[in-house]
């Protein structure tokens, strides 16, 4: 699982895990809920279905698969194994029934996504998993903890029945070894206090918490302070125009960045008192694409 | 309630825009003419604007951006202001005073309005107690007992998807309402889309009126004859299939909850109807929020396309967190170079952090320029206003007055 706050850059880490996870000839499914496309739009191919399909492969044989799932999909499909509603089920679905069930009670379209997610995790294919890892862009930090406790969620309405039984063996799944949770975040203020509250909640409801995963990260700077004149000293030795608009031009951006950085260097310090393993992953100059994807996948695989 | 089915909104869709012949006006402006500049301050100040709506994706800044407008509102204009917040950081709320989810407005203390008399209130969102807040406004108190204590609407008021979208809307309603303010100002929650916020009052408007709703409740009253068989053999089937599911005491449950919302739907729809109408209206400005990365800008150009579509009064794009290098040159490439010689000659660590950082910040601009293009190259029209980001994070007054004055003067 992989969580965060908005804008942290989640999806991009999940994707760079899975990648990470399908070396060694490994097969890996790489999942969405929140019908986003966020997944899509990362690896610039059209809409995903709600189908498992190759995504890339990966040098030593290993492929990474992606699925959107769909609450709605997931409901008919879920009627359909347990109840061979076939037509019907479509039926259902032409006059909003689907909808409906999924509105009136909204933890059902949470057992219904993480329940799709604990059947592909635990499908086999002859005497082997199908898939060696299964990676989830999960939803961010704000709903995380109500989207992954979902037996607290169906059990205020179904007492009993399939529902209760389906959402039990999920829990158990979610707070089985099998599972990590991993927080992504920023070195800002608002998404170090989110990872910082969602632990506390992960940890209350005890699903197993994973790595703290710190995006975009910059290393520390040597010296935190210069002076106008070492800058013309500096500048004047790289045989580099030393006019007083460029170095008072300098000196003010370095200045801003050691505001910056200072900033970087305390939340860094929070983050390490969480007493969580730390993963930094570099800010990519060139933003996340395929490359760039590879470059995080390489860091996480390290670790 | 559905949205209406008029045309799309005539200058600020782009496909709309293409039928305009390029030909003609060629000749008069230039073809690589940046966007209009956002003049905040005129919408802040315009007494026939009255709603302030900040819209955007999660995590670019809408909740300080829509604070730092109001607390412009109350101080350089003068206006009795009130700031209506979803889910603020926490330092951000006490900075404004809000100590607890209390669902009332308060007013802000420590402020400098001395010269303008403007105001600033501000208040937190509960979403539950707005929920229940309308029941009681729609119905007995018996009855309202009843609802409150309903699993389904326990469920429903604090966890459905689309209930703080749709309760944000009910509170601006009843904040207008009331007449106080000279200008409320609207963060929209953060939603998994930015679509929620205007899908969200329509789905559970529709939701609560929905045949399904009526099936449930009187299948007799919407069948009769003319009611097509199959929907309600379908049904039929339906409720054994959730009572297979779900068991028996679920119907029960769903049945007196849709029992005893019966009541309401009129009032329900006639809500949502009335504050999808206002925000139609002149009196309101919408504002983009948006940080210069893809995922942000896209959901902005979204969103623009879907105001027009929906009618409703975009004002501009705030562009947040854009970075600018305070000087231009040396440029990237040779900032970079110079700093390897430097590193060879040593003796000079100060100056070669200062260039990397440098040529980091302005290859850092380009791509932000380019990201923004994107926007601004669908929607030509649409003013933009570029906040330059600030080395810390904002978390007092001060720093949303300073804001204030970044959004305001670029």
């Amino acid at each position: 699982m992989v969580t965060g706050k908005g804008g942290t850059g989640k999806t991009s880490v999940a994707a760079a895990l899975a990648l990470a996870l399908a070396a060694d000839g490994r097969r890996t499914l790489l999942v969405e809920v929140e019908g986003r496309q966020g997944i899509a739009q990362l690896f610039g191919t059209g809409p995903l279905p709600y189908e498992e399909r190759r995504l890339v492969t990966v040098p030593g044989g290993g492929e990474v698969r992606a699925l959107a799932v769909d609450a709605e999909e997931a409901l008919l499909e879920y009627l359909d194994m347990f109840y061979k509603l076939g037509a019907a089920g479509r039926a259902l679905r032409k006059f909003g029934a689907i909808d409906f069930a999924t509105t009136i009670a909204p933890g059902l379209r949470d057992v219904l996504l993480t329940g799709k997610v604990k059947e592909a995790t635990t499908r086999t294919s002859g005497k082997h998993r199908t898939y060696d890892a299964v990676v989830l862009d999960a939803p961010p930090t704000g709903r995380i903890g109500r989207f992954l406790n979902v037996t607290a969620e169906t059990a205020r309405l179904a007492k009993v029945g399939p529902i209760k039984s389906q959402s039990e063996g999920v829990a158990a799944l979610l707070r089985s070894p099998m599972t990590a949770v991993h927080v992504v975040t920023l070195l800002e203020e608002m998404p170090v206090q989110e990872t910082v509250d969602a632990i506390e909640e992960l940890t209350a409801l005890r699903f197993p918490v994973g790595r703290v995963i710190v995006n975009a990260a910059r290393g520390p700077l040597v010296t935190d302070r210069v002076s106008q004149a070492e800058l013309r000293r500096g500048l004047v030795a790289a045989g580099l125009p030393a006019d007083r608009a460029t170095v008072t031009g300098l000196h003010t951006e370095a200045r801003d960045a050691a505001v910056r950085r200072a900033l970087e260097d305390s939340l860094r310090t929070e983050l390490r008192e969480l007493g969580r393993p730390l993963v930094e992953l570099p800010l990519l100059p060139d933003g996340v694409d395929r490359a760039g994807l590879d470059v995080l996948a390489g860091v996480l695989a390290s670790v | 309630m559905t949205g209406p089915s008029a045309p799309i909104h005539s200058h600020l869709h782009p496909s709309n825009r293409r039928r305009v012949s390029p030909s003609r006006y060629a000749r008069f402006v230039s073809s690589d003419s940046a966007a209009p500049r956002l003049d905040v301050d005129q919408i802040l100040a315009d007494p026939g604007v009255r709603i302030v709506v900040c819209c955007g994706a999660g995590g670019v800044g809408k909740t300080t951006t829509a604070a730092a407008l109001a607390l412009r509102a109350a101080e350089h204009h003068g206006r009795r202001t009130v700031v209506l917040t979803i889910d603020p950081a926490r330092r951000l709320a006490q900075s404004l005073g809000l100590t607890e989810l209390d669902n009332t407005p308060r007013q802000v203390k420590g402020i400098d309005v001395e010269a303008s008399g403007g105001e600033l209130h501000a208040m937190m969102l509960d979403m539950k107690r707005t929920f229940d807040d309308v029941v009681l406004a729609h119905t007995d108190p018996e009855r309202a007992a009843e609802i409150f204590a309903n699993p389904f609407y326990q469920a429903m008021s604090s966890t459905f998807a689309g209930t703080q979208e749709y309760m944000a809307m009910e509170k601006l309603g009843q904040l207008h309402a009331r007449g106080e303010w000279d200008l409320i100002v609207v963060d929209t929650p953060p939603s998994r889309s930015a679509l929620d916020f205007l899908d969200a009052p329509a789905r559970l408007s529709r939701f609560l009126d929905g045949r399904m709703l009526r099936l449930l409740l009187a299948p007799a009253r919407t069948g009769g004859r003319s009611m097509f068989s199959l929907v309600t053999a379908s049904f039929g089937m339906f409720s054994r299939v959730v009572q297979k599911v779900l068991g028996a005491q679920l119907l029960t449950d769903l049945s007196g909850f849709v029992a005893a919302l019966d009541s309401m739907f009129g009032g329900f729809r006639q809500r949502a109807e009335q504050t999808y109408r206002i925000l139609q209206a002149r009196e309101t400005a919408f504002l983009l929020v948006a940080a210069p990365e893809p995922d942000a800008v896209r959901e902005a150009a979204y969103f623009a396309g879907r105001l027009g579509e929906e009618r409703m009064p975009l004002a501009g794009l705030v562009l947040n967190r854009v970075h600018r290098p305070a000087v231009d040159s040396p440029d990237a490439e040779t900032s970079l170079a110079a700093a390897e010689r430097l590193t060879t000659l040593g003796g000079h660590e100060a100056t070669v952090e200062a260039l990397r950082a440098h040529a980091a910040l302005l290859q850092q601009a380009v791509r932000e320029q380019r990201v923004a293009a994107t926007f601004t190259d669908a929607y030509p029209q649409v003013p933009v206003v570029a906040v330059t980001a600030q080395p810390a994070d904002v978390h007092d007054v001060d720093g949303l007055r300073a804001i204030g004055v970044a959004i305001s003067r670029p």
